[in-house]
């Protein structure tokens, strides 16, 4: 067992050994600039990236014509919103999007509210799920963007992403969901879901870091973006920017792979975390899933684990990657915005551990990993003055804490 | 991201648990909150005779420099007088600790738990004599 343990697969992943193998010639040998028309280098380079495209697209269920290529996940957030907002800023000004959506989707908005565009943030219920019925009441004449994300970072809750688009569909407003967690995890249609466009990253999906794309529906309707960055044209004129070619091969490799894979992937992967959930709910007391169970990415699992701090208790597990929603390590010392918003208290979400399971984790893993979590929380227990007083008795909610 | 220091403190706590809060010769403090993250637990106990601190005990709910930091000062109180514990300064916590600034709240609050714990001992002592009169 190679240690630490990395159960931290939503901040990032391990290229697969099969992507890395597709992407090194075109770093040497097929080094062409994908933008060249003139010479057999980059006919090459521009036949890889047609080819990636392809295999993207097919993971979607798109056409291989709406992918645009990125940087990244965070810049696809941007190119869609911003640019949505600035193409159809004669249509109206109004946006909706989630509490719990990624920084990337809400700094994004907080952008274009300075501008003078209005922003509503649906609140999410208990188990992290919108309201669609409160979504529908927040549609109105001038709203232009429906943004909600595919499957959430921290919590791996699903949204209802083919009702979302079918109510966006209904009314003419364009649905833009950040996929990135979800894409290889889970099975996502464009047609089927009704999504217009939607942000893409590889490095979450065993692909390397660096690219990403943003699918831009062609048709019914036809999605039209202002370019968020000026340059040679590329991609359709929406994102111009010499092609990261060795990347982009990579993205389409590690497509190819989820798409044969991710079916029986996501069954092992369920069942690992269910594997570890169980154990753990079974071992310690006062140990709570955040978020819903039923609507969630088969490897993911985010528990609190009352009296203890989450950054100690990664200390404490040394031999374990994973990571907190305590944010003792922040400048602002706020814990995790997306579990304040299912209403988990201040308390409970300083207490929070993301695992984030992936391909290469193994049962054998999985069960060390329970192993130290379980000793960790009984040690740090030992060592908590709450744990102490709830054992006495003391109702912790009621004690008037000197520095509330 | 952690030095040595904070390190052996968190792997080998020092002075963990509790004395017994009705004790007259116990002082007791309780600073922070569970909805920052910080919880410590500081228990002093004194030889009335000498005015010297003898034992010290603490229980801390926070991330590993918080507890490093309560694990140090318990240390730094066994053998001294109030007053001298009363000059345990927050910085002299982050110097020995070498807290990084993001830190430094976790030695303000071993500071204050400190205070805390002795003004508790003073009221106690100041109570009992008050009813002794």
């Amino acid at each position: 067992m190679k240690k630490p343990i990395y159960l931290d697969n939503h901040a990032t992943t391990p290229v697969d050994p099969r992507v890395l193998e597709a992407m090194l010639p075109y770093f040497t040998e097929k080094f062409g600039n994908a933008a060249s028309r003139n010479h057999s280098y980059g006919w090459e380079a521009e036949q890889a990236v047609e080819r990636a495209r392809e295999q993207i697209a097919e993971l979607i269920g798109a056409s291989p014509k709406e992918i645009v290529f990125t940087s990244g996940a965070t810049e696809s957030d941007n190119l869609a919103i911003k640019g949505v907002a600035e193409m159809y800023a004669e249509r109206g000004d109004h946006i909706i999007t989630v509490t719990t959506e990624h920084k990337a989707v809400l700094d994004a908005c907080k952008h274009l509210q300075k501008q003078g565009r209005r922003v509503t943030y649906l609140p999410v219920n208990r188990d992290g799920l919108i309201d669609l019925d409160e979504l529908r009441r927040a549609i109105t004449e001038r709203t232009i963007l429906i943004s909600v994300m595919w499957a959430n970072n921290e919590i791996g809750v699903l949204q209802p992403i083919r009702e979302i688009g079918r109510i966006a569909r209904e009314r003419g407003v364009l649905f833009h969901t950040d996929a990135t967690q979800a894409v290889g995890k889970v099975p996502v249609n464009v047609e089927q879901d009704n999504v217009d466009l939607m942000s893409l990253s590889a490095h979450k999906m065993y692909g390397p870091k660096g690219v990403g794309a943003l699918y831009v529906r062609r048709k019914n309707p036809r999605v039209q973006l202002a370019p968020q960055m000026d340059g040679g044209g590329h991609e359709r004129g929406m994102r111009s920017g010499t092609l990261n070619v060795p990347g982009i091969v990579g993205f389409g490799e590690a497509c190819a792979i989820c798409r044969r894979e991710m079916a029986e992937e996501g069954l092992r992967l369920a069942a690992l975390r269910d594997r570890l959930k169980d154990r753990l709910l079974a071992e310690l007391d006062e140990v709570y899933v955040n978020g819903s169970l039923e609507h969630r990415l088969p490897n993911n699992l985010n528990m609190s684990f009352a009296y203890v701090e989450g950054e100690s208790l990664m200390m404490a597990m040394k031999d374990v990657a994973v990571s907190s929603g305590s944010a003792c390590t922040s400048a602002t010392l706020e814990p995790s915005y997306v579990l304040k918003a299912l209403g988990v208290g201040d308390d409970l979400a300083h207490t929070s551990i993301r695992f984030g399971l992936g391909r290469f984790n193994t049962a054998e893993e999985i069960d060390y990993v329970a192993g130290q979590v379980i000793e960790a929380v009984r040690r740090l227990r030992e060592l908590s003055p709450l744990y102490e007083m709830a054992k006495e008795g003391v109702v912790l909610k009621k004690v008037k804490w000197p520095q509330q | 991201m952690y030095s040595e220091k904070v390190l052996d403190h968190y792997t080998n706590p020092r002075n963990v648990g509790s004395l017994d809060k009705s004790d007259p010769s116990v002082g007791t403090g309780m600073v922070g909150a569970p909805e920052c993250g910080d919880v410590m637990k500081l228990q002093i106990k004194v030889d009335e005779d000498q005015g010297v601190i003898v034992d010290a005990k603490f229980k801390t709910f926070g991330c590993g420099s918080a507890i490093a930091s309560s694990s140090l000062a318990t240390e730094w109180l066994k053998g001294r007088t109030i007053d001298q514990a009363l000059e345990i300064r927050n910085t002299d916590i982050v110097s020995e600790l070498s807290l990084p600034p993001v830190k430094v709240h976790c030695s303000v609050l071993a500071e204050d738990a400190i205070k805390a714990a002795i003004e508790d001992y003073k009221r106690k002592r100041a109570a009992r004599q008050d009813g002794g009169r």
